[in-house]
C-alpha cells in the first residue's frame, strides 16, 4: 500500500507537528508514505469563499500529484470534504481519474481502511472532542444530532483505545464552533460569539485538552481561549494517537 | 444592499439579548428533536417527502392544471399571478368588487413576500393580521423576524408595553396568558365585524382541488368561516398530488417546525358554503425561473417549517432582521439572492457551511451546498466589495504558486514572531479583534520532511 500524504497549507506553515505526527504514525505501522513536495493547498479556502473557478487549478494539480497513489491521507476533514465533494464537480467534463475516491481524512483512514483495533498510545488527560462540521456532516465521521440514526463516532472509537485518556462529553457537542474558514473574518462577530459559547460549554467539564480532526477550528478556539486567559490546551487528534 | 455582518454586529451589542434569543430558538430545536424521536421511521419519512416534492416539481405543470380543474369544479375562483404586483392587484380587485374596506389576514409568508399589507393600506383598505405573533409585529410596524415564530425576537416586557400602549392592558403585567387574552378580546371585535379574510396555504391537493391550512390559534378558521369573501394566496410550489402525500408531509411539518406532533388546526378547505365566495390566487413571482435552474430548483421543495432557521447557529445569534429579507436563515439566504443577487449577496456568506440546515430539513434540501454555490454566483456577478475581492485574489496567488507560497509563509511566520503587538493587532486584522494569532513554529512541515526524511 502506497500512501500519498497531503498536508494542508495552514498545517504546513503553522502546525508542522500535526503533519509529523501523521507521518510518524503511518510509518510506525510500516506503511509506505510519500509526501509530494510540489503541493501547496487544495483550493478549499478559495472555493468556499466563492472563487470556485479559481480553485479549479488547485484540483488539477492535486489530481496530477496524487493519482499515482493507492490512498491519499490528509489530517483535515474540511480539506478532504472539498476533494471528495467538489473535485468531482470540477472534473465532471474531463475524462481523468479523480483522486476524490481515494482521498481519506486521517481518522477515517485509520478507522475504515486500516481498521486499527490497537493504537498503542498513552495520553493520561481529560479530553473533549471538537467534532468539526465538515468531518461530521460531510464525511460522516460521527452521527449528527439532527438525524435519527444510531450514535457513532470514529474519533471516539480510536480515542477509547488510548491508554489513560478520559473522554469528556459536552452539551450541544455538534454545534459549529464558528470557524468556517473566511467566515471567521467576514462574519467576525458571530464567529467569535459561537466560539466563546463553545468554550464555555466545554469548560464546564474541566477538560485538559480539546482535540479534533481540524486544527483550523482548534486554532480559532485556541485564539479565543488565549485572549480570555483560559487554561485549555489544544491538540490535533493525530498528535494524541501518536503520543506515547 | 444588505450587509449581514454589520447587522449581526448591531444585534450583538446587547449580549444578554443574543443569549436569550439563541436559547429560545435552541429550545425549539430540542423540542423538534424530541418530536422526531417519537417517529420510528423518521429518516424514511424524510426520504419519502423529498421524493414527493421532487416528483411534484418535475410534473408541476400537470399537477397545477389538475388542481385548477378540480378546484374550479368545487366552486373556487382561480386566479393566476405572474408576479407580486399582479397578485396584489388581484386581491385589491376582489375586495373592491365586494365593497370591502377592511380585511383580516392569517399568516401568509407569500403575502409578506408580495408586500400586500403596504399595498392595500396605500389603497385605503385596512388589513389586520390575526395571528398573535403577526399582530404584535404589525402593531410595531415591523415585518416578522421568523417565518413560524414572527415575534420570537421580542421579550414579554416589550409585548406588555406594546399592548399597554395600544390596548390599554395593565401596565407591567407580563403574564403571557393575560396578554394573549387581551389580544384575543381585541381580535374578536375584528372577527365579528369583518366580512373578508385572506390566508396563506400550506398544501394544495391536486386530486381533490382542495387546500390545507395549518395553524395553532384557530384564527384562520375564524376569519374564513365568518367572512363572505375568502382569498387564499399560494405559491405555485405548494401543490402536491393528493391525500397520501399530504399524510407524509403533515407528519413532518409540525414536528420540524415547533416539535408538536401536529398543529392544533389542520383545516381542509374544499368548497365554498352557499352564498360565499372562495378565491384562490396561484402566484409565480420568480418561482418558474428557479424551477428552470437545475442548481437551485430543489429549494422549491421547502414546506416553510423553519427548522433550518431554528438550528442555524448564525440565525440564532444574529436575529431575523439581520437578513433584511422576508424569509431569514439558511432558506432565506438561498431564496433572497436568487431573487436579487446584488442586494442580498452577503447572505450566502452568513453561514459557516456547517450543514446543520441540510441535515434537519424534512424534505432534504441541500441548503448549505446551495449557499456554497451562491457564493460563486456572487463573485461571478461582481458583487463582492473591492477589499474582499483583492484579499481573495491575493490569497489565490499565494496559495497556488510554490514560490509565492513559500515566501509569503516565511514572511508571515517571521512577522508573527518579530512584529510588536500594535502592528499585528489593529483594524486591518479582524481575526485579532477577539482572538490571538497562532504561535509560530521554527520550521514548516515541508522543511522538516526535506531535512529529516529526504536528506535524513
Amino acid at each position: 500500500m502506497k500512501v500519498g500524504l497531503f498536508i494542508p497549507c495552514y498545517i504546513d506553515q503553522f502546525y508542522p507537528q500535526v503533519g509529523i505526527a501523521v507521518f510518524q504514525f503511518l510509518k510506525k505501522r510500516h506503511i509506505e508514505v510519500d509526501y509530494p513536495l510540489a503541493q501547496t493547498c487544495c483550493g478549499q479556502p478559495l472555493a468556499n469563499s466563492g472563487m470556485a473557478r479559481e480553485s479549479e487549478k488547485y484540483a488539477n494539480r492535486f489530481n496530477e500529484l496524487f493519482s499515482k497513489y493507492d490512498y491519499v491521507v490528509c489530517p483535515s476533514g474540511s480539506c478532504v470534504l472539498h476533494v471528495r465533494k467538489h473535485f468531482p464537480q470540477i472534473f465532471e467534463n474531463q475524462k481523468t481519474f479523480s483522486v476524490a475516491s481515494i482521498t481519506y481524512e486521517f481518522v477515517e483512514f485509520l478507522h475504515d481502511i486500516l481498521k486499527l483495533d490497537s493504537i498503542e498510545a498513552t495520553f493520561p488527560y481529560r479530553v473533549a472532542v471538537l467534532q468539526s462540521c465538515h468531518g461530521l456532516r460531510g464525511l460522516r465521521l460521527a452521527s449528527s444530532s439532527e438525524l435519527k440514526i444510531t450514535y457513532f463516532s470514529k474519533n471516539e472509537n480510536l480515542l477509547k483505545q488510548v491508554e489513560g485518556l478520559k473522554l469528556i462529553q459536552n452539551e450541544n457537542a455538534d454545534e459549529c464552533c464558528g470557524f468556517g474558514g473566511t467566515f471567521s473574518v467576514f462574519e467576525e462577530t458571530i464567529s467569535v460569539q459561537m466560539g466563546l459559547e463553545k468554550l464555555k460549554m466545554i469548560q464546564k467539564n474541566h477538560v485538559d485538552f480539546i482535540t479534533g480532526n481540524d486544527i483550523s477550528c482548534l486554532m480559532h478556539l485556541e485564539g479565543l481561549a488565549k485572549r480570555e486567559n483560559l487554561k485549555l490546551k489544544f491538540i490535533h487528534i493525530a498528535e494524541i494517537l501518536n503520543f506515547s | 444592499m444588505i450587509d449581514h455582518a454589520k447587522n449581526a454586529f448591531e444585534f450583538n451589542k446587547d449580549k444578554d439579548h443574543v443569549d436569550w434569543h439563541n436559547q429560545a430558538l435552541w429550545h425549539v430545536r430540542i423540542k423538534r428533536d424530541q418530536a422526531r424521536d417519537q417517529v420510528e421511521d423518521w429518516e424514511v419519512l424524510r426520504e419519502k417527502a423529498s421524493l414527493i416534492k421532487d416528483h411534484t416539481l418535475n410534473n408541476l405543470h400537470d399537477y397545477l392544471l389538475e388542481f385548477e380543474k378540480k378546484a374550479q369544479a368545487n366552486g373556487w375562483k382561480i386566479h393566476w399571478a405572474a408576479d407580486a404586483k399582479s397578485h396584489n392587484q388581484i386581491v385589491f380587485d376582489i375586495l373592491q368588487d365586494n365593497h370591502i374596506e377592511s380585511v383580516l389576514k392569517s399568516k401568509s409568508m407569500l403575502t409578506e413576500e408580495c408586500g400586500l399589507n403596504d399595498y392595500l393600506e396605500k389603497k385605503g383598505i385596512k388589513i389586520t393580521d390575526t395571528d398573535l405573533g403577526e399582530r404584535i409585529v404589525q402593531l410595531l410596524k415591523k415585518p416578522p423576524s421568523h417565518i413560524v415564530l414572527p415575534a420570537v425576537h421580542l421579550k414579554k416586557k416589550q409585548i406588555s408595553d406594546l399592548f399597554h400602549h395600544h390596548y390599554q392592558s395593565d401596565q407591567f403585567n407580563e403574564d403571557p396568558v393575560y396578554l394573549a387574552g387581551i389580544a384575543r378580546q381585541e381580535l374578536r371585535n375584528y372577527f365579528i365585524r369583518t366580512k373578508a379574510a385572506i390566508s396563506g396555504v400550506n398544501f394544495a391537493l391536486a386530486d381533490s382541488g382542495s387546500i390545507v391550512v395549518c395553524t395553532n390559534e384557530g384564527n384562520a378558521d375564524m376569519g374564513i368561516h365568518h367572512a363572505n369573501v375568502y382569498v387564499a394566496c399560494m405559491g405555485i410550489e405548494k401543490v402536491i398530488p393528493g391525500k397520501w402525500e399530504l399524510g407524509v408531509l403533515l407528519k413532518l411539518l409540525a414536528r420540524s417546525a415547533t416539535g408538536q406532533s401536529i398543529t392544533a388546526y389542520t383545516s381542509h378547505l374544499v368548497k365554498p358554503p352557499p352564498g360565499k365566495e372562495y378565491h384562490l390566487i396561484l402566484v409565480d413571482n420568480g418561482r418558474t425561473n428557479i424551477l428552470a435552474d437545475k442548481r437551485y430548483k430543489e429549494v422549491l421543495k421547502c414546506i416553510r417549517c423553519g427548522a433550518c432557521i431554528n438550528t442555524c447557529p448564525v440565525y440564532r445569534r444574529s436575529g431575523g432582521y439581520s437578513y433584511g429579507y422576508t424569509i431569514p436563515g439558511p432558506i432565506g439566504s438561498v431564496l433572497a439572492p436568487l431573487r436579487r443577487m446584488n442586494n442580498y449577496y452577503t447572505l450566502p456568506y452568513a453561514s459557516s457551511l456547517c450543514g446543520s440546515c441540510t441535515d434537519i430539513c424534512p424534505v432534504k434540501i441541500n441548503l448549505h451546498e446551495m449557499l456554497y454555490k451562491l457564493r460563486s454566483d456572487a463573485v461571478e456577478n461582481r458583487c463582492l466589495s473591492l477589499s474582499k475581492k483583492i484579499m481573495l485574489k491575493l490569497l489565490d496567488k499565494i496559495l497556488y504558486y510554490n514560490f509565492l507560497y513559500h515566501t509569503a509563509g516565511f514572511l508571515a511566520r517571521k512577522m508573527l514572531y518579530l512584529l510588536p503587538r500594535f502592528l499585528l493587532y489593529n483594524k486591518l486584522n479582524s481575526w485579532g479583534i477577539s482572538r490571538e494569532l497562532p504561535d509560530v513554529p521554527a520550521i514548516t512541515f515541508k522543511k522538516w520532511y526535506k531535512e529529516n526524511i529526504i536528506n535524513g
